[in-house]
């Protein structure tokens, strides 16, 4: 990797972070929206716990896995409106007349996008320990969460560019985002899945990914290390990201007529 | 035909799928050094025509070179040797001034130890440097149009494309950017590919001028050569007296053919270098009042109108150009 490459995904990954900063709600409803969420959820369900087999008594720790789910969500959108914009506006060709390599856009783009989903993970742990959630797994636990947090930072941000890149608008991005909250709703984001009595649901949440990265951060705070749930975490986010990735990568090269 | 260091393009087509031919076979030959004016109504090829020869989007047929490099298959090289500020300048609003030419001169591959000094020099030649520090969404037209082309000088381009620079400028804003644009050729060398569609922008800018319509170029030549290949000026006078229009136009049969005239009655002169004098000597001599006298210079208008039998104010209301994203047939 050249100098010359580095030094390109750094000035766009700067731009793309300082993008988003100065564009306060950008940064505020992603951390506001899910810390109430959270809230709301934490406090109204915390009687499911009484469940036999729900793996622990607090809902608030078992909650604490989903505005993981829920920043990436917002990654994916800002990602992608952003990409759109540049579409739209010329920038991208502005870009594209610079001896710029394509995959130095990309890899600017989803640095930046990774950037915030760090900040993102960090405000949901620290916010889980000063609520008093005890995270089973530890320190290492919460070093991997962060890890795992940004592989699902890089998936989604990937799927908000290929959007950007195939559609070339803003409104279309914006117009998965019901979609992809339907995702997470009929996932196992408010109920273990052994314990969802509706079969329908309980097929669909099997079926949707979501689940299985909810359920790979989940482990790590309420049951410690749990060897299955991270590898179908890790496993999926890491299936998701390639795929995102490539089709990112390709769209760009398509979007990026130059000879 | 061949110019290492200018512009050739020979045939150029871009065909769209379900789309109209937008450009259909242009020749053309842009020297070293100069301001080259691509002249045409909205829709009638110009930006195509742009973003082919800038390798942004790949002709359908024909060829190119730019500076000396095939558009098609030395497409960096082409891009190291130019420059462009395309039409609505390409700028992030949330960016300031001063962070736009650091992230150009980075991804253009300035050393690092040369960047700061380059910016600051081209934010100074823009007359930015006051508002380097602010975010773009709060410069005028103008001031974008200017940042956009210190943003296309960074690598100092052989040559430079400019896509309807000037267009929703004020009077004032326009004419610091055609001096500037003057400057970058005379006194730089470079080479402008400039394209407008505003009559006095080609005429007081380009060496040359292209005329194109419907994916065609109509005429070319010097401004001056092609307004005096369309033809002699033309003399409009109106009589004090609206009735004295017959006789007005008996005296000015004497000195040429007469013509469609917007108030008055009219002639197109017999000689290019007429004497408007000896006019006026003869209106005075039959005792005929007149309240307005006006010597009309054929324009680029004109020339527009003879080659394609419409007048380039309005012509390109009826289509604009088709979006870049199309698929190629």
């Amino acid at each position: 990797m050249s100098e010359r490459f580095v030094e390109q995904v750094g000035q766009l990954a700067r731009r793309s972070v300082v993008r988003t900063a100065r564009q306060p709600a950008n940064i505020v409803f992603p951390l506001v929206f899910p810390l109430l969420l959270l809230a709301v959820n934490s406090s109204g369900l915390q009687s499911a716990t009484h469940l036999p087999g729900f793996p622990t008594d607090s809902y608030l720790a078992f909650a604490l896995a989903v505005p993981f789910m829920q920043g990436a969500l917002f990654a994916t959108m800002n990602a992608g409106t952003d990409l759109a914009r540049d579409i739209q506006t010329g920038f991208l060709n502005r870009l594209a007349l610079t001896p710029m390599r394509g995959v130095a856009l990309l890899a600017g783009q989803l640095g930046g996008v990774m950037a915030m989903t760090a900040v993102q993970a960090a405000v949901w742990i620290i916010a889980g320990l000063i609520l008093g959630v005890h995270f089973a797994a530890g320190a290492g636990g919460i070093a991997v969460i962060f890890v795992f947090s940004l592989l699902i930072g890089l998936g989604f941000g990937a799927l908000g560019a290929f959007l950007a890149l195939r559609t070339g608008s803003g409104e279309a991005v914006q117009g998965m985002f019901p979609v992809f909250f339907v995702f997470l709703f009929i996932s196992s984001m408010a109920m273990p899945r052994n314990l969802i009595e509706i079969k329908w649901f309980q097929t669909a949440a099997t079926l949707n990914p979501v689940s299985y990265l909810i359920e790979g951060i989940r482990s790590l705070i309420v049951i410690g290390w749990d060897a299955e749930a991270l590898a179908l975490g890790f496993g999926t986010a890491l299936l998701i990201a390639a795929i995102a990735v490539s089709l990112a990568t390709f769209s760009l090269r398509t979007r990026l007529t130059r000879s | 035909m061949a110019d290492e260091h200018g512009i050739v393009a020979t045939g150029l087509v871009r065909e769209y799928k379900k789309g109209p031919r937008a450009v259909d076979g242009i020749d053309l030959v842009v020297h070293p050094g100069e301001i080259y004016g691509f002249l045409g109504p909205n829709g009638a090829g110009k930006s195509t025509t742009v973003h082919m020869l800038t390798t942004l989007l790949p002709p359908t047929a024909g060829t190119a070179t730019v500076a000396g490099y095939d558009i098609v298959r030395e497409g960096p090289q082409v891009r190291a040797a130019i420059g462009a500020a395309l039409q609505e300048a390409a700028l992030d609003p949330l960016l300031t001034g001063r962070e736009h030419l650091r992230l150009q001169t980075t991804l253009q591959g300035i050393p690092r130890s040369e960047r700061a000094r380059r910016g600051e020099l081209l934010l100074e030649r823009v007359g930015l440097s006051q508002a380097a520090d602010r975010k773009v969404r709060g410069y005028s037209g103008g001031m974008k149009r200017r940042l956009d082309l210190a943003l296309a000088l960074v690598h100092s381009p052989q040559i430079l494309f400019l896509d309807e620079p000037t267009t929703g400028l004020d009077v004032q804003s326009r004419s610091a950017l055609w001096e500037e644009v003057r400057r970058l050729a005379t006194d730089d060398g470079v080479t402008v590919f400039l394209t407008t569609q505003y009559l006095e922008e080609a005429d007081v800018l380009a060496n040359r001028v292209g005329i194109i319509d419907h994916g065609r170029i109509v005429a070319e030549g010097t401004p001056a050569q092609l307004k005096a290949d369309v033809g002699r000026p033309t003399v409009e006078v109106v009589p004090t007296d609206s009735e004295e229009k017959e006789r007005a136009a008996a005296i000015l049969a004497r000195f040429g053919e007469p013509c469609v005239a917007v108030q008055g009655v009219a002639v197109r002169l017999r000689t290019s270098d007429a004497d408007l004098a000896e006019i006026v000597r003869a209106l005075d001599a039959e005792s005929l009042k007149v309240e307005n006298l006006q010597l009309h210079q054929p324009s680029l208008d004109d020339v527009f109108l003879a080659k394609t039998g419409r007048s380039l104010e309005g012509a390109g209301e009826e289509e604009e150009e088709p979006e870049l994203a199309l698929e190629p047939a």
